[in-house]
């Protein structure tokens, strides 16, 4: 049977891993290839590296980086930051990335999801968006609207008319981040999470605010995620104890939760 | 030396990378010539088939691809949508595969997840080479939303699991093919990857 996976997030900036807490004080943590060959080697089952400077910079993607993490991983990897075209796609893809993961860009044209699922398949096609609970009103009926730019941005759209459009122009996965949540450790919220899982039919990934593993089985399960986004439970300096993928995916499948199994 | 064939829509790098790490020979081969005097290929695959098969034929590999499968007899390694071009024809976008294998292609029924994106177990169906020192409940890494219906089951090395039973590795001769991503299934895809370079059919 298809396990549910566990992804390790890793905000870089000029290659290294740093940690912010609701898009805001980031703390270096470590250079990227370093982590991600860490978790590699503890089993995870898959990364994205988020370049979280090369939207707001407007410069490409740190090419360099991506090849070097893509040398030391050989668990999936999704980029995702300073998309701009499909081109920068292709190149992205070429330094071994396996998918590619659009937010911002894809909210001011939407027609890039399309184009990238008709160059490259619609399972490289990752669309990440960023909620915020806002309360039912008119224009959105789910009580929940779309951010762009690091959340900075309120763009009036509503989140379930949102991922269905993605969906329909060839998202192969839909990433829900809740801003409510973003580096809180306080669990996901399951309310937006389900929601979406019950309006695409592509698998839907768990982010924002992962603590324990309680949190992240309840994304797995009453949130209906594929797969969960965890970063500051693995290696977050802010956290008093940081726990392995090995530790997780135990307390995971005490829970119910089909995993992968970790090879001795 | 392994030459992994670099075309636009596939993830050549990546195959590399693995087989850099488990310290094989091996280079990406674009040109025609190169195909034609390979000792193993590998052909990766992301994306949809029309594009991998569009792809190839704008670049002239397909003939000499066939030539050196076929009549040379080389050992050859298809991986996720490098297994599905394989077959008669493919669901889609309705595409006339390169027919090596005869079968044919199909869209996951409704009701499961499409894509299938994850990690899932493959039950091997019979022995071979590619299994050394591969469990029997290994899991791999898979994207896809279209899986292969070999018409030959003796073509069917591994089986799996999503919505339906579906035939998840491939071998005859000197063909083989992964669905899932071996490059990209941690330790157990490299191993297969190892076995690939060592496997003399």
């Amino acid at each position: 049977m298809l396990t549910k996976r566990l992804i390790a997030c890793f905000d870089v900036i000029d290659g290294r891993v740093t940690k912010a807490q609701q898009f805001q004080d980031n703390i270096d943590v470590a250079p990227a290839e370093d982590l991600a060959a860490r978790l590699y080697d503890d089993q995870i089952d898959e990364i994205v590296f988020y370049d979280i400077t090369a939207s707001a910079q407007r410069r490409k993607i740190d090419l360099e980086t991506v090849r070097s993490v893509a040398r030391h991983v050989f668990v999936p990897f999704t980029v995702r930051g300073g998309i701009r075209s499909v081109d920068d796609m292709f190149e992205v893809l070429k330094a071994g990335a396996e998918k590619i993961s659009v937010d911002s860009m894809a909210v001011r044209t939407p027609e890039i999801i399309r184009d990238g699922a008709t160059a490259f398949g619609r399972q490289c096609l990752v669309l990440s968006t960023q909620v915020k609970r806002v309360g039912v009103r008119a224009g959105l009926p789910s009580g929940y609207e779309v951010f762009i730019d690091g959340a900075r941005e309120a763009t009036g759209i509503d989140a379930l008319d949102w991922v269905r459009r993605g969906e329909d122009l060839g998202a192969g996965e839909i990433v829900v981040n809740s801003i409510d949540r973003d580096g809180t450790a306080s669990g996901y919220d399951l309310d937006i999470t389900r929601a979406v899982a019950d309006a695409v039919t592509v698998p839907v990934v768990a982010s924002g605010g992962a603590g324990t593993a309680e949190h992240i089985a309840a994304g797995l399960t009453k949130g209906a995620a594929s797969a969960a986004i965890i970063s500051s439970i693995l290696y977050s300096p802010r956290f008093e104890r940081n726990l392995g993928v090995r530790e997780l995916k135990a307390e995971l499948v005490d829970r119910g939760v089909p995993m992968r199994p970790y090879l001795s | 030396m392994i030459d992994v064939i670099d075309y636009r829509a596939g993830n050549a790098p990546s195959v590399i990378y693995a087989l850099e790490r488990l310290g094989i020979d091996c280079r990406l081969v674009s040109k025609p010539e190169q195909i034609s005097t390979s000792d193993r290929l590998i052909l990766p695959g992301v994306g949809a088939a029309r594009a991998t098969l569009e792809s190839l034929d704008e670049s002239g590999l397909v003939d000499p691809l066939t030539r050196r499968v076929g009549e040379g007899g080389v050992p050859f390694l298809g991986i996720c949508v490098g297994l599905q071009v394989l077959f008669d024809r493919s669901d889609e976008g309705d595409t006339r595969g390169l027919g090596w294998l005869p079968g044919e292609v199909l869209r996951f029924p409704v009701g499961e997840r499409v894509p299938q994106i994850g990690w899932n177990e493959v039950r091997p169906t019979r022995e071979h080479a590619l299994w050394e020192d591969v469990p029997e409940d290994g899991h791999f890494y898979f994207v896809n939303s279209y899986y292969a219906v070999p018409a030959d089951p003796a073509d069917v090395l591994g089986v799996t699991d999503y919505g339906l039973e579906f035939c998840s590795v491939i071998a005859r001769d000197n063909v083989a093919a992964t669905q899932f991503h071996a490059e990209k299934s941690g330790s157990l895809g490299l191993q297969i990857l190892a076995n690939f370079a060592r496997w003399t059919p």
